[in-house]
């Protein structure tokens, strides 16, 4: 029985429970003990613990019972050996599922052939397209397979509706006048609440574990050493599964590049942004904060992708064709550079870093410009020596958390910035970045064990490691900050 | 006012006064003036100029060249051998460019055995002629034997050609449409058999090699998708998050960490959110690649971050006297806060699920890792079927060299900057119209 | 450029007291009116300011007193709603004419604000500010000099000369607010003015604030606004008596508390409103 059936079913008996316990509980309305809670609690309580236990074993049941099929396969598959023709047992393992969910499109009255030469043909009239070694010796597994998933399938059902059955049964025992079926309801809705709110923590945990385990994975081929100081990035690709040609993972070029780009683009970007925060907060009148916020909003809300072509599409050019006519001759700024990505990545981080700093501009107290202004400062002076240095540790979280957008910005560089990893130091050459080979090595059909493909999570896990540092220690001095003027 | 009679009064003797630099400070507070005016008019005057050049080179793509032909559909092309009643296939397998080929050279009153001739006519329509009449000959078999007059498409080097982007003074054998295409074209157009009409097709074609057939419908349908699931999912678990931070939760360390990390989440680059749904949603529970599902669910953990810290703020706008009130007349703290907060909040909620959506519609970098830059010529018909998202294929068609190509990338980033405006617009009117001082 | 150090200023001040020093009007308001957008918060003021003596602004809250005092220096220009009409005069000079420069008019009208709001700087800092943005010290020593002297009239001196350099944020609220009165003094402004400068002290605070106004006296004229009739008794030589926008009454002290001519002045004085 397939688990949304199963889960349809568990549904319908909660929705039965419901009805029933508000019924039930309803006659108690009129009596002579006032009831604790209103019908309809009753109900609500009646339908969780009919639907809630029963899921939660459907849950686990299905997932247990992937791992045990997992084992299975494991045990039953052939001893390998040297000239196994599948590239690693975990291969071995996937190409047998695989096999075992096409075989279940077929109809269970045709007679499997032998061979997989035979199967194909009649795998692809159903539509199911299966990768190409798949071995003969495999057929008998997966229909093995099957089978065992299809026994622990009822079992896992039958399991799932008598508890969903006994839950309601147990809910609708319980209601009595004094019942107090309204806190049971709330006190689930607070689980339900916190379970919610712990799924910051999950993403969390589940982009370090994930990142961490293809990392040690890649580590098992490159030594962290020649990763994190090598100098030469040079993945060269592979065939799948062949193992034989190794590439070099440095990381140094790629890290020059991202911190490079990022540095141009700090450089545009926090000049810029802060004076129009200070003008806006400061200057401005009621009617051009009107105009113009709304207008850096929308600035803010252009993807970055649009960015990235406008650069590569437009500007890289034109820069391009300027520099060519400048010298006369050989154009000095390339199409891909680390100018011309930094420069746009830069104008798209002015409303990012223009909206942080007038936020810390605003938190700065009245009384502090009056102080100033009383004593007989200009505006300017007032800014430049009272506010801005009072300003001063928001602002600089406001840099750290713009700077880690600017070295994770992804789809700027990708387009703008050129994939060759270059060591330079002239701005007008192109550069690559982290982000970029994270693209590069995980888009086409690559063989996800190899080295070439687990780099990216490596890079990915250095990435995530270096913006963390930044988010959180940004964080901290706003926070801080935040707290001084209450 | 004063007791003492103006006549007595001694007058005061200036005080005596003091340089204090103020023609200089002056100057400087004028200089600083302008240099706030400047950086935001630098911001405000790029933003123009990146809108105006996308514009420019995009606004063209929402018209399509074609040309229309009286398409005789003819049993003998068709259906040589007649046998389409027993083997259906017949009618897919046709010539049918053959068709359009034949009614093409009859229009421009070329003899159809001058070969040279005939030759120089390739190129001239799309090859989407093929889909186009097999689909009215699939439709309504019965066509076969009439005439029908049918828009077929024009190729895109001729549509090129016939909105004047292709520089007709760069000498023939360097350009990609010949004198003599030109002429047809002219006679066609002064016949008024060739013309400009709305590109439906822009919004409706999937993926195709040939830029004057390819279309952005895949791209919508998957976009769709992936917002209706970040809706469902970031919006309910986003606000319930939210209530426990703000209404319920006591401050301690598990309290400490979840905020740290939602913040913190806010601002991990989008890509890491990409390998996170390539390494657990396909590696380890096995989901398909390509999927809108699978795209669903990473914009969603890339958005709830941006709505949990919309929907606390909301929350926390809404003042204690109302706690107290509710709280007051016995309700239970359940029942304050969703029939009372959660009410007066849901503006402030709505304006930070609007933003929240429209970054995810316009994200790109965590779809490319979980396969979403595929070649994908169907409509997907559930979430689970490989689909785009719409910044997904302008990269794609960025990536594409011809120039018909990057007239459409920029109709769809048209497309896509209209639906992010009008999302950003709403949110920033409904912010205003629901401004609450308490 | 003349640098006034601290002595010829009081010189100059001092001839002046000698001829005639009662009778002379330092500031004037003449028919002040206020708008905050549509809203007037103060209706024709006529009131004398008079050279060094201590005037005290008095009644009820929201009854236009620290508007007033706020036109004195125009700090109202920095509200953007706010409109002040009719005419205020420095020594004669209409404080509102297009020529006369704000920036130079504060720094002769200095004030000191309700909260005490020393800035995030070293206490040695926040003194030398004004003088530092009026280019009142050429050298070190000169700016070593006004802020001791300052720091001295201030009579905060002996509590901070070990921890110049430590954070003004850090002092206690009564010293803060003598640290803000220090850094009016500092750049020896004719006129300070003060919007309830103990409101936000402990009594023991507000007795070391109102000894100094006292002092001050001596040296510069002071506009002072209170709420508490006490304090404007004990500290100031005229009382001006405010209520809904309008001045009721101004004369000496004396005479306002024990034999005031308005009504509304003696009910407000023996706490019938207020």
């Amino acid at each position: 029985m397939s688990s949304l059936l199963v889960l349809a079913i568990v549904v319908a008996i909660g929705v039965v429970a419901f009805l029933i316990g508000r019924q039930r509980a309803a006659a108690h309305e009129n009596g002579t003990v006032k009831p604790h809670s209103r019908a309809h609690y009753h109900g609500w309580w009646a339908f969780l613990l009919a639907v809630l236990p029963a899921l939660l074993l459907l849950a686990v049941w299905n997932i247990g019972s992937s791992f045990y099929l997992d084992r299975h396969i494991h045990a039953v598959l052939p001893e390998r050996t040297a000239d196994s023709k599948v590239a690693s047992e975990a291969l071995d393992v996937s190409l047998v599922k695989s096999l075992a969910r096409g075989l279940r499109q077929l109809d269970g009255n045709t007679a499997l052939p032998a061979t997989f030469a035979e199967l194909q043909p009649l795998l692809a009239a159903k539509g199911v397209a299966l990768a190409s070694d798949t071995q003969d010796y495999m057929i008998p597994i997966a229909v093995e397979t099957n089978k065992v998933q299809g026994m622990l399938g009822w079992f896992g059902a039958v399991v799932t509706l008598a508890l969903s059955i006994a839950g309601a049964l147990y809910a609708l025992r319980q209601i009595a006048p004094r019942a107090r079926a309204r806190n049971s309801v709330e006190t689930l809705m607070l689980w339900g609440l916190l379970a919610a709110s712990t799924i910051a923590i999950l993403t969390t945990i589940g982009i370090v574990l994930s990142m961490l385990f293809q990392t040690i994975t890649f580590f098992e081929s490159v030594s962290p050493i020649s990763f994190f100081f090598g100098t030469v990035w040079d993945p060269r690709f592979a065939d799948a599964g062949s193992g034989g040609s190794r590439g070099q993972f440095g990381l140094i070029p790629l890290l020059a590049g991202t911190l490079y780009i990022a540095a141009v683009a700090l450089l545009v970007a926090v000049p810029i942004g802060l004076m129009s925060a200070v003008y806006m907060a400061e200057y401005a009148s009621a009617k051009v904060r009107g105009v113009v916020k709304p207008a850096l909003e929308l600035l803010a809300g252009i993807p970055t992708i649009v960015y990235g072509i406008f650069a590569v599409v437009t500007l890289g050019p034109f820069l391009r064709d300027l520099s060519a006519a400048l010298t006369g001759g050989s154009p000095f700024i390339q199409g891909q550079s680390i100018f011309t990505a930094g420069l746009v990545m830069g104008v798209m981080l002015i409303p990012v870093v223009s909206s942080l700093s007038d936020d810390i501009i605003t938190a700065v107290p009245r009384a502090m410009r009056d102080g100033s202004l009383g004593l007989g400062a200009t505006r300017s002076e007032t800014i430049k020596r009272v506010i801005l240095p009072a300003a001063l540790p928001g602002i600089v979280g406001a840099i750290l958390l713009t700077a880690s957008r600017a070295i994770g910005e992804t789809m700027i560089v990708v387009l703008a910035a050129g994939v060759a990893a270059n060591l330079t130091v002239n701005p007008f050459e192109a550069m690559t970045t982290i982000t970029v080979k994270i693209v590069n090595q995980l888009t086409g059909d690559l063989e996800f064990n190899s080295p070439q493909t687990l780099v990216a999570f490596a890079l990915g896990l250095t990435l995530f490691a270096l913006t963390l540092v930044m988010n959180i220690v940004a964080l901290y001095i706003v926070r801080k900050y935040r707290e001084q003027y209450e | 006012m004063t007791d003492i009679p103006m006549d007595t009064m001694v007058r005061a003797a200036a005080h005596p006064r003091r340089d204090i630099g103020l023609k200089a400070r002056y100057a400087a507070e004028r200089r600083f003036r302008i240099y706030g005016g400047l950086a935001i008019s630098v911001g405000l005057a790029f933003l123009a100029i990146m809108l105006i050049t996308i514009v420019s080179k995009g606004y063209t793509a929402f018209w399509q060249t074609t040309v229309t032909l009286p398409i005789n559909f003819d049993a003998k092309m068709i259906d040589p051998s007649n046998k389409r009643a027993t083997d259906p296939s017949v009618l897919i397998k046709a010539n049918y460019p053959k068709l359009a080929e034949s009614a093409l050279i009859a229009k421009l009153g070329i003899d159809p055995s001058n070969k040279p001739m005939v030759m120089k006519l390739k190129g001239f329509l799309s090859e989407g002629a093929r889909v186009q009449l097999r689909d009215i000959v699939a439709a309504d078999p019965s066509v076969i034997g009439t005439t029908r007059d049918v828009n077929i498409l024009a190729a895109a080097n001729l549509d090129s050609a016939f909105k004047g982007q292709i520089d007709l003074s760069v000498e023939e054998a360097r350009r990609k449409v010949s004198d003599q295409q030109i002429a047809w074209m002219n006679k066609l157009k002064a016949d008024g058999v060739m013309a400009e009409h709305f590109n439906t097709g822009l919004f409706s074609y999937g993926a195709s090699s040939r830029p004057e057939t390819s279309g952005m419908g895949v791209a919508i349908i998957g976009s769709f998708y992936m917002m209706v699931i970040v809706l469902l999912l970031a919006l309910p678990i986003g606000v319930a998050a939210s209530i426990y931070l703000e209404e319920f939760a006591k401050k301690n360390r598990l309290t400490d960490l979840i905020e740290v990390n939602i913040n913190n989440l806010a601002a991990v680059p989008s890509i890491v959110f990409g390998l996170l749904g390539l390494a657990v949603f396909i590696n380890f529970l096995g989901m398909p690649r390509s999927a809108a599902f699978v795209g669903g669910l990473v914009l969603t953990l890339m958005t709830l971050p941006t709505i949990i810290i919309a929907t606390r703020a909301a929350l926390a706008a809404v003042p204690p006297s109302i706690r107290s009130a509710a709280l007051g007349l016995g309700a239970s703290k359940m029942q304050m806060v969703f029939h009372h907060i959660l009410p007066l909040a849901a503006p402030g909620i709505l304006t930070g699920t609007i933003i929240g959506l429209a970054r995810a519609l316009g994200e790109t970098a965590p779809l490319l890792l979980i396969g979403m830059v595929a070649f994908v010529a169907d409509y997907p018909t559930t979430p689970f079927d490989p689909a785009t998202a719409l910044p997904v294929q302008i990269y794609m068609w960025a990536n594409e060299a011809e120039r018909a190509f990057v007239e459409r990338m920029s109709g769809a980033i048209i497309i896509l900057l209209v639906f992010l405006m009008a999302m950003n617009i709403t949110a920033i009117v409904l912010r205003r119209r629901f401004e609450r001082r308490w | 450029m003349n640098i006034m150090t601290e002595q010829s200023l009081e010189n100059a001040v001092g001839d002046k007291m000698n001829a005639k020093s009662n009778e002379v009007i330092k500031m004037r308001g003449d028919k002040v009116g206020v708008f905050y957008g549509d809203k007037q918060a103060l209706f024709d003021v006529n009131l004398d300011v008079r050279l060094n003596q201590v005037t005290a602004l008095i009644g009820p809250s929201g009854c236009g007193k620290s508007t007033f005092l706020r036109c004195l220096n125009r700090m109202n220009d920095t509200i953007d709603s706010a409109r002040v009409t009719g005419k205020i005069t420095l020594d004669e000079e209409d404080i509102y004419d297009k020529n006369i420069d704000v920036v130079e008019l504060r720094a002769r009208v200095g004030m000191v604000f309700q909260k005490p709001n020393p800035f995030p700087k070293s206490i040695y800092e926040n003194v030398a500010y004004g003088p530092r943005i009026h280019g009142l010290a050429k050298r070190k020593a000169d700016m070593d000099q006004i802020v001791e002297s300052s720091l001295k009239k201030a009579a905060i001196w002996n509590e901070v000369k070990d921890r110049l350099q430590e954070p003004g944020t850090g002092l206690s609220g009564g010293q803060q607010q003598r640290l803000c009165i220090a850094r009016a003094i500092a750049v020896s402004p004719e006129v300070i003015l003060m919007d309830e400068p103990c409101s936000a002290l402990d009594p023991i605070a507000t007795a070391r604030v109102e000894e100094l106004i006292d002092e001050l006296r001596q040296n510069y004229t002071i506009v002072i606004v209170t709420h508490s009739m006490q304090q404007a008794a004990r500290v100031s030589q005229r009382t001006a008596m405010f209520h809904l926008g309008y001045l009721v009454e101004e004369g000496a002290t004396d005479k306002m508390f024990t034999n005031p001519d308005d009504k509304r002045t003696q009910d407000y004085i023996t706490g019938r409103f207020g």
